[in-house]
């Protein structure tokens, strides 16, 4: 497999967000196998109806707006992550399936299955004898 | 006397270009939330006076593959981190994420009563909620005229 298959897409670059959170890259593993391209991406703390996928040509776009918990009556004392949003998009090489797109949330990392789309037959052209 | 003095201009492209690679430099390190030597997973401690609560950030593990022990003032956060890749023979194109065991423990202001831990866990946060004993909450002492 020479092709890469997924490259960080660029656009947007410099672009400010409107809400006054951070927006994050989630952390991502991305692997395939003949029929599929599978996605893993960590993103804490954001509930599924909070995600938003899209594939746009060939550039797929994942974000996703985490639910800022604070316990009732609580304050900050130490902290070593924050809540804020993610975003992350990938420029994909190979044709996708767009409708087969398959998006799990379970437990904080979002699963994607995009299947590949699977390039039409050969077809033999029949030369008729005049 | 002729002073020479370049004008703004000449300064705005070159800080153009600064900004633009510190931009740059931000996207490829900043944002990101991977922090490899950092521990796992990631705690924020929260404080009142009735107790502590510590959350954590644990996405891909489920509440019940943590072991949660605590030991007179310690909390300990112990689990495994597995690659879960679903299908039998793949090629990575990105491994960003960690795997393997982790551990943690963190020091409470007070001894804690195991009994009265709770934990639970949403959308891969990990919320433990400590309470403080009753016989360590500060009490209020009367003070009566003679």
């Amino acid at each position: 497999m020479a092709d890469m298959g997924v490259q960080p897409h660029a656009g947007e670059r410099g672009a400010e967000s409107t809400r006054n959170a951070p927006v994050f890259i989630p952390v991502t593993d991305i692997y395939e196998t003949d029929q599929a391209l599978f996605l893993a991406l960590e993103l804490p703390g954001v509930d599924p109806a909070a995600v938003n996928i899209t594939l746009d040509k060939r550039v797929l776009t994942i974000t996703g707006h985490s639910v800022v918990q604070v316990p009732e009556g609580f304050s900050l004392t130490h902290h070593e992550y924050r809540d804020g949003d993610y975003e992350r998009s990938f420029t994909l090489a190979e044709s996708i399936d767009g409708e087969q797109i398959e998006a799990e949330l379970k437990d904080g990392l979002l699963h994607l299955k995009l299947p590949k789309a699977q390039p039409a037959p050969a077809k033999s052209i029949h030369v008729k004898a005049v | 006397m002729i002073r020479y003095s370049p004008g703004l201009e000449a300064w705005a492209e070159p800080l153009a270009t600064l900004r633009r690679i510190q931009d740059e430099i931000n996207r490829a390190f900043g944002d990101q939330r991977w922090t490899p030597s950092a521990e796992f997973p990631p705690i924020n401690i929260w404080r009142s006076p009735d107790g502590v609560v510590v959350t954590a950030e644990i996405p891909g593990i489920p509440l019940g593959s943590v072991d949660l022990t605590v030991h007179q003032n310690t909390l300990t956060i112990k689990g495994r981190r597995d690659p879960e890749v679903r299908e039998p023979e793949v090629s990575f194109h990105r491994r960003e994420r960690t795997y393997g065991p982790f551990s943690r423990s963190v020091a409470l202001p007070f001894a804690v009563d195991a009994e009265k831990v709770r934990a639970s866990a949403q959308n891969g946060v990990l919320r433990i909620d400590l309470p403080r004993p009753e016989a360590d909450k500060p009490r209020k002492i009367r003070i009566n005229p003679l």
